[in-house]
């Protein structure tokens, strides 16, 4: 199986991995990397479990070939503990009580992240959208909409 | 069979085209969200070398060529939503990209690679059809770099195959910017907006002057193992006014020009109602509205 080294900066950190080249990020994220934040959900981009973000933009992590993240910057859920934005989103999750079994929520939170970013004060349908190729499977969704529309608001 | 065992990321169109002559077993990534998956699901094999061909600055970018838009091959959805020309003169590509899986597809998912990988169902590729594109490809044979650029339903031969040569690589897709008074609309039809593959779609694009419909094109997806054109639908509307005798004679040729298959899906009856159904309210709502 061919080997190869990467070198990237995942959450702000220098990092360098040796991936196998059809390994995917999500697979490198976790087992390589050792950073379990971003989860495996359904592997083929249906669930955004493993919504990571990549020089900035949202991804499925599970759909990205880990060799592509070769001198790019990666930021998992666990990189959004820097970052004010991020910081503001996840107490807005807690308030709002929009976390029930917490798988989704990684992906999610990343996702409005990504929303949030692109469009500040979102309506409750733009936010919809946003998070559209996110599945909450307890169905959660009016909280976690809650939480993203409070968070746009503070 | 021999497994994947080389991994190159050239840098340039020429370097990439040499490199696929050369090796010959080249597995090509781009935005990587179809090959992931079937790859995964053993759809794909992997060949030999696997070139990521997203370090290649020629393949990205938007621009004006005279009266075209190139719009380079490594153009994800978003970008290509995004981008000021394609809002200008092309917002059906803008509409179609709307409904494209989720956003974090659109993010990664490239214009050139939802091409190549001819699925029946993809999403830009019926919204290109009645827009008139071609896609130009490249290659390097011999000492000279060597271009051709083709109509892009002539690309497709059947899911997943194309005319592309093994040699060649996919660089861009030049629409034509539309003339003053054109219409176009692309309707997709599945279970739920996002994510979901279609059912079937349908492309309606042509110039409205003095209430008659010309230059008409009409493409069908999901229909047939490529995306197709509506041929005998185009006749049926080319010059006419879109009045309801027009309109029912144009829904009626779709669907008996239409010869789909059942599948998880939808049942080939059902692709056929939904033919006939949203062609004839595409084409009210064109005729409505202008």
């Amino acid at each position: 199986m061919s080997q190869q080294t990467i070198d990237f900066t995942l959450n702000g950190v220098p990092t360098r991995v040796s991936v196998p080249v059809q390994m995917s990020a999500l697979e490198m994220i976790r087992n390589v990397a050792g950073l379990t934040g971003t989860k495996y959900g359904c592997g083929e981009g249906e669930c955004g479990a493993c919504t990571i973000l990549l020089d900035g933009v949202s991804l499925n992590s599970c759909l990205l070939f880990a060799v592509e993240c070769d001198g790019r910057q990666v930021t998992t859920v666990e990189g959004l503990a820097d970052d004010p934005l991020g910081r503001r989103i996840e107490k807005a999750f807690v308030d709002a009580g929009a976390v029930q079994c917490g798988f989704c929520t990684p992906g999610m939170v990343v996702q409005a992240r990504q929303l949030l970013e692109r469009t500040p004060h979102p309506s409750r349908e733009e936010i919809q959208r946003g998070i559209e190729g996110n599945l909450c499977r307890c169905t959660g969704y009016v909280k976690i909409i809650d939480a993203i529309e409070a968070a746009s608001k503070e | 069979m021999t497994a994947l065992d080389n991994y190159i990321a050239p840098t340039s169109l020429e370097q990439a085209v040499v490199q696929l002559q050369e090796l010959g077993e080249v597995t090509i990534l781009a935005g990587g969200t179809d090959l992931m998956p079937q790859s995964h699901a053993g759809r794909v094999k992997f060949k030999r070398t696997l070139m990521n061909i997203r370090r290649i600055p020629e393949l990205r970018g938007i621009a004006r060529e005279g009266d075209e838009i190139r719009i380079g091959a490594l153009t994800t959805i978003s970008e290509m939503m995004a981008h000021p020309l394609v809002r200008e003169h092309l917002p059906l590509l803008v509409s179609a990209g709307d409904h494209f899986a989720s956003d974090q597809i659109r993010n990664a998912g490239t214009v050139g690679g939802n091409i190549c990988n001819a699925s029946p169902a993809g999403d830009t590729l019926v919204p290109l059809m009645v827009l008139g594109a071609s896609v130009e490809l490249a290659s390097k044979p011999d000492d000279t770099l060597f271009r051709r650029s083709m109509p892009l339903p002539e690309f497709f031969v059947g899911p997943g195959k194309t005319r592309l040569a093994p040699a060649e690589l996919l660089t861009a897709v030049r629409v034509p910017i539309p003339p003053k008074g054109f219409v176009a609309r692309f309707h997709k039809f599945g279970t739920r907006p996002a994510l979901d593959i279609s059912a079937i779609s349908i492309g309606v694009a042509g110039v409205l002057k003095d209430g008659k419909f010309s230059q008409v094109r009409v493409a069908f997806g999901a229909v047939a193992p490529t995306p197709v054109c509506g041929c005998a639908t185009e006749e049926a509307l080319e010059g006419k006014k879109l009045d309801a005798a027009t309109i029912a004679a144009a829904a009626k040729a779709a669907q008996d020009e239409v010869h789909p298959i059942s599948d998880v899906r939808a049942s080939a009856w059902y692709r056929k109602e939904m033919i006939h159904n949203m062609t004839k309210r595409i084409l009210e709502d064109v005729s409505a509205n202008h």
